[in-house]
């Protein structure tokens, strides 16, 4: 937890800027007409999230964040959209026709979720956070979870080789 | 220690929010990327009750920065399968608009 100095209430302060700059620039990545604006603010939101992940005393958790979310995943889509052909860019991030009721579900959802998170009372201060999180997360990632750890590794593997065969060259002359 | 203004409601309602926004994109967007990424803040909500929880109900347990480490993992490989498919599509179709994905209807 974050010391409260000074008389202010730091945690608070993170949080809110954190949450706005999350908030306006996921809006953002669904409201922008251009695809590759969309990317570049989903690259904003994921910093905010791994500043989120920072002040809950999750670091490795938030370079994690930084590196995988806002370095490998949004380059692998920037080149994803490169790689399709456009003639107007502006118009590469469209609605489709069920705007409305689209809209409408995901606010029931929001609204529902909100006001159960709203309800639940939680109360009290929180237990102490050990230090050395990176160690106890090693520790129990090759002792008591390797098993999930190894299945992942063989989850990233056969995707590798599913997306290349799946992304590879057809022959013209091939199909069909 | 004072008790602290920030809680777990807190990040509780911040997680729904970013889950609605990610859900409008899913069910509203017709470019199948901006579905991706769509679903890609989604899992971002899911990371973010995961470590609220890990912090306020059991921190000693790490359960939730693990199973955190392990959102991230096939979410990547998530997004790595999908954009083969979207290449792939795109190769037979020259487009990637959702609405006309419609081989399975007959």
């Amino acid at each position: 937890m974050l010391p409260m100095f000074d008389g202010i209430d730091w945690l608070g302060v993170f949080f809110y800027i954190l949450s706005a700059v999350i908030v306006v620039s996921a809006l953002l990545v669904v409201f922008s007409k251009n695809i590759v604006h969309s990317v570049l603010w989903l690259v904003i939101s994921f910093i905010a999230v791994a500043g989120i992940f920072i002040t809950l005393n999750a670091d490795f958790l938030a370079l994690i964040q930084v590196m995988v979310y806002a370095g490998a995943i949004c380059i692998m889509v920037v080149l994803g959209i490169m790689l399709i052909k456009r003639d107007d860019m502006n118009k590469t991030n469209m609605f489709n026709s069920q705007l409305y009721f689209g809209g409408a579900v995901a606010l029931m959802v929001t609204f529902l979720t909100g006001f159960a998170s709203y309800k639940i009372n939680y109360s009290g201060n929180p237990p102490m956070v050990p230090e050395n999180s990176v160690e106890s997360i090693a520790t129990l990632l090759l002792s008591k979870y390797v098993i999930p750890f190894e299945v992942v590794a063989l989850l990233l593997t056969v995707t590798l080789v599913g997306a290349i065969y799946i992304a590879r060259e057809v022959k013209a002359d091939a199909d069909s | 220690m004072p008790t602290p203004s920030i809680t777990l409601e807190h990040y509780l309602i911040l997680g729904a929010v970013l889950f609605g926004i990610g859900l409008f994109g899913v069910l509203t967007k017709k470019n199948a990327i901006a579905v991706l990424i769509s679903i890609e803040l989604m899992l971002c909500a899911v990371n973010i009750n995961l470590l609220a929880f890990n912090k306020y109900i059991t921190p000693e347990a790490f359960i939730g920065q693990i199973f955190a480490i392990f959102v991230i993992t096939v979410a990547a490989a998530e997004v790595g399968v999908g954009l083969a498919i979207i290449i792939a599509i795109y190769r037979n179709r020259l487009n990637i608009n959702l609405e006309d994905f419609d081989w399975l209807k007959w």
